[in-house]
């Protein structure tokens, strides 16, 4: 196991680089212009000045490498200074970025929390409700409770969330008045009320996605377990006498988990990566609006540092759930 | 809305001559004086509570030096300041400085070279240091550092030197007579930086201070307590600000994201911001969410004009790099004036301004529409629309449809036209009433639109870019900052058209060429008289229009909104939308 996992990270450096290349290239090539969002009355001469001082015009592999330098050297040492306070962190160029002019890893701290905190309690909110509808739905399959279920579910997956968010605020904020439309980014958490003031504006986002998540996931859940209920092991438990509870419990739930924990393990970079839609929405600047503005203004940098580490994460992930798998099913082994 | 407009139209008419002699008069006394005696609360320092602001395109920056957009130096005008502002009327207000100086009170040299203000005494930064001749000079060294990358530096084009003197003078030196020289350190967008702060910071290092560029230390009404870029800024009032009763605002919240119809609803429906900004939405959907009566939308008309720009050049691709130069030959039919004038005869704007801009729009026939006194009236016959008038006139010009395909023909060249714009919705449907009305007067056109950030981006590698102009006709707003439309007006010189030659860099993008143009330009830079600038402006102005290679069609202004609940807004175009936001205060219920 220990070899297998050894093995798999070596070979994620040369496809971490092939990816990184990539994105740079594609990013890069793509007609974008960092100064195309100025007004039109800042002249040519200057925008090339702020082009030149921006370093855009330097030849792309010089670029590149630039990058990557400081992607694997600089800033990670950065990082672990940011988060030990040991003094390791070298001087010298970080990766800037050009809309801001500061260093692309502090802005992803900066906004690393908000992101965590909406999508990733959504995350959890949608599979604590998405496990059990999709045990219930299976066990009494074509019950009301499974028509009422898919149904839902349906409608979940189906309808963007552009949708259901600004349904949500018309409905929630602007007819009721209970929540906020506008998510206060700067809102710290000290006591029980600034704790309900949290809860309140984190209840829309988080069950917009939520849906959408648990949605997704019920129906794995669902399909899974059903191919397992009908399984001769299921009977033998049974006929065992135990009760229907441990039966579905402890036997069918845990082996009907292992392509559930494959779909939850995959869509956790996702966690990271914001929800572009969601937080537009909601004004939750989050990771995802980091991209999605840095992409509108041209902000290489911020681009291609944000795209890479998604690349990372989703490495990581796919090695996470394909060693959850001999974790759940011992029988999976391989060495 | 428009009844007020009409009205301020009229009053500046009035004034049209002698106007800097009014700013000095009036508007000074007007502006400095606080807006209430009493001693209510609210009209108190930090008496109004706090203040909520929503801009849906977040803050990259807090250094407008840095960034250029409307975004950065808007919200940087609630910490930085100038020596003078514009107000809502396009009117210099003194800010830093005691007064505006002109050749009349000694502030100008004869020669116009040079121009001297003096700052107002007592001055300080919010760090309690005091405001000296020293911070200016800086400012201008560390703007036009050549590795610094300004977005401002513009505003310092002509600028030999900034220097301090007796007292608290400070003469900036031009290097020819400059009739307008209110410029550097004018207006929100030059601002003055404090010299200790940003003092390790010029040139190529710029960008390393991210603290300074996030925080700057300035003289104006609040202080940043936290930033955090594209996202949103936390201020409270300057403890040091020179007037004692202001802000009336203890702090603000400045917000970024979403989009502007969320921004809109924020205000209008949920009511959970005081002020929105620049809400070009559809303008139904806007009167709808006025009508709950939360708030107001309030609009400010400054320079923008949304126009059609007609290719004199040939932009047929079988020219290969030929196409759209001069070199590449005239353009097969539109240099003819007649044709040209039959498509702007054929639109109808007051339509194009209901569907698409609602009150943050105007019907105009001019590329300059504002100041008043350089707008002209020659050409207003085009307010309305005239499809037989323009039928007529192609008709009696022998430019008739000749083989019946109901497109006409001009010396056998059928008029079929490309008209291309950035994509956005509002364009999108101006793009397809333009195409109806001219396949009625027998013009066609094809549809394109390109991505705003590709269109705009001026890669001289793009086929796409504005200023290449592949195409025949194409639509987009352009305006000028601050209140001086020499430099605007120089932008349709001969030597300003784009080309392979200049990196396809210059701003004469219909490629309209005209020897006694370029007279009027030279006239232009020589003459300081105020009116005598405004007829050489509006003769310009006709001049152009007149040639129809340029078709206005919207008067553009900004469109915003505030609560109910605040008062004190007065919305300018010309200069920061927030220029006197130390003067809004919290209506008491």
């Amino acid at each position: 196991m220990l070899t297998y996992t050894i093995r798999r990270l070596i070979l994620a450096v040369p496809t971490l680089l092939f990816i990184s290349l990539v994105i740079f290239l594609i990013v890069k090539l793509s007609p974008s212009d960092p100064t195309a969002g100025l007004p039109l009355t800042i002249p040519p001469e200057v925008r090339e000045q702020i082009r030149q001082s921006l370093g855009v015009n330097d030849p792309v592999f010089v670029q590149y490498f630039k990058w990557l330098k400081l992607m694997v050297w600089n800033e990670p040492l950065h990082l672990i200074e940011s988060w030990t306070g040991w003094q390791v962190g070298p001087e010298g160029p970080r990766i800037i970025s050009y809309q801001t002019r500061s260093p692309v890893m502090d802005l992803i701290m900066q906004r690393m929390p908000q992101t965590l905190w909406v999508v990733g309690t959504s995350y959890i909110v949608g599979i604590l409700i998405a496990v059990p509808i999709g045990v219930i739905s299976a066990y009494r399959q074509y019950s009301i409770f499974d028509q009422v279920g898919t149904f839902i579910s349906m409608l979940g997956f189906s309808v963007p969330t552009f949708f259901t968010g600004v349904l949500f605020i018309v409905i929630f904020a602007v007819q009721l008045g209970w929540f906020p439309s506008v998510y206060d980014t700067t809102h710290v958490v000290t006591d029980w009320d600034s704790f309900v003031v949290q809860l309140k504006q984190i209840i829309m986002p988080v069950m917009v996605l939520g849906l959408y998540n648990a949605s997704q996931i019920s129906r794995f859940m669902r399909a899974s377990m059903l191919d397992n209920l009908n399984q001769d092991y299921v009977r033998t438990a049974r006929a065992k006498g135990l009760t229907e509870k441990v039966v579905v419990l402890v036997h069918v739930l845990r082996n009907s988990m292992i392509p559930v924990v494959t779909v939850i393990a995959l869509n956790v970079p996702s966690v990271f990566g914001g929800a572009i839609i969601t937080e537009q929405v909601f004004k939750v600047n989050g990771i995802g609006q980091l991209l999605i503005i840095a992409i509108q203004g041209g902000d290489i940098p911020v681009v291609q540092t944000v795209s890479f580490i998604f690349a990372i994460l989703i490495v990581l992930f796919n090695l996470l759930a394909d060693v959850l798998y001999g974790v759940l099913d011992p029988r999976i082994r391989y060495d | 809305m428009t009844q007020r407009l009409v009205e301020h139209t009229n009053k500046e008419r009035k004034t049209r001559t002698m106007k800097l002699r009014h700013i000095l008069a009036g508007t000074a006394a007007a502006v400095l004086v606080p807006l209430a005696a009493t001693a209510d609360a609210h009209l108190t320092r930090g008496g109004s509570g706090h203040l909520n602001i929503i801009y849906w395109q977040a803050p990259s920056t807090l250094n407008p030096y840095l960034s250029g957009g409307t975004k950065e130096v808007e919200s940087a005008s609630l910490i930085l300041e100038s020596l003078a502002r514009f107000d809502e009327n396009g009117e210099m207000v003194p800010w830093l400085a005691t007064e505006i100086p002109t050749v009349e009170n000694g502030g100008v040299s004869e020669d116009l070279t040079s121009i001297t203000w003096t700052i107002a005494d007592g001055v300080t930064w919010s760090d309690g240091s005091p405001l000296t001749a020293e911070d200016f000079i800086f400012t201008w060294e560390y703007c036009t550092h050549p590795e610094g990358g300004c977005a401002q530096s513009s505003y310092f084009d002509g600028v030999t030197s900034v220097e301090g003197g007796d007292g608290n003078s400070l003469t900036v030196t031009f290097d020819a007579p400059t009739p307008f020289p209110y410029t550097a350190f004018v207006g929100a967008e030059s601002p003055v930086l404090q010299a200790a702060q940003f003092a390790d910071c010029l040139g190529a290092r710029a960008p390393e201070c991210t603290e300074a560029n996030f925080g700057p230390i300035g003289t104006g009404p609040f202080v940043v307590t936290d930033f955090r870029p594209n996202d949103v800024i936390e201020l409270v009032a300057n403890e040091n600000f020179r007037f004692p009763d202001r802000p009336y605002f203890a702090s603000v919240t400045f917000k970024g994201g979403g989009d502007a119809a969320a921004a809109a609803r924020s205000v209008l429906e949920t009511g959970e911001f005081d002020y929105a900004w620049n809400l070009q939405i559809d303008p139904t959907i806007l009167s709808e969410m006025e009508a709950q009566g939360n708030g107001t939308v309030v609009t400010a008309f400054g320079t923008s004009v949304e126009r059609i720009h007609v290719n004199m050049t040939n932009p047929d691709p079988a020219l290969g790099d030929l196409r759209s130069t001069v070199e590449g030959g005239p353009h097969p039919f539109l240099t003819n004036p007649v044709i040209g004038q039959a498509m702007s005869m054929a639109i109808d704007r007051s339509l194009i301004v209901e569907i698409g801009y609602g009150a943050g729009g105007q019907p105009t026939c001019n590329v300059l529409p504002a100041p008043e006194a350089y707008a002209s009236t020659a050409n207003d016959d085009c307010l309305v629309q005239d499809i037989p008038g323009a039928i007529a006139l192609l008709d009696e010009a022998g430019i008739v449809d000749s083989d019946g395909d109901g497109i006409r023909e001009y010396e056998g060249t059928p008029l079929r036209v490309l008209y291309q714009t950035s994509t956005n919705a509002v364009r999108q449907d101006t793009q397809a009433l333009v195409k109806q009305w001219w396949a009625e007067i027998g013009i066609d056109a094809e549809l394109r639109n390109i991505d705003a950030s590709v269109f705009f981006g001026g890669d001289p590698a793009s086929p796409d870019t504005f200023q290449k102009f592949y195409a025949d006709v194409e639509m987009y707003t352009n305006n000028f900052a601050g209140v001086d439309p020499q430099a605007y007006m120089a932008n349709w010189a001969c030597s300003e058209i784009p080309g392979p030659n200049t990196q396809w860099q210059g701003s004469n993008i219909q490629r309209f060429c005209s020897e006694e143009y370029d007279a009027l330009i030279d006239e232009m830079a020589q003459t300081a008289d105020l009116a005598e600038r405004g007829r050489i402006a509006m003769a310009q102005n006709d001049m152009l229009v007149q040639s129809y290679s340029i078709i206005p069609l919207v008067h553009r202004g900004g469109v915003s909104a505030h609560a109910n609940s605040l008062g004190g807004v007065r919305m300018s175009d010309w200069d920061s939308e927030l220029w006197n936001i130390m003067d809004w205060y919290r209506i008491p219920e």
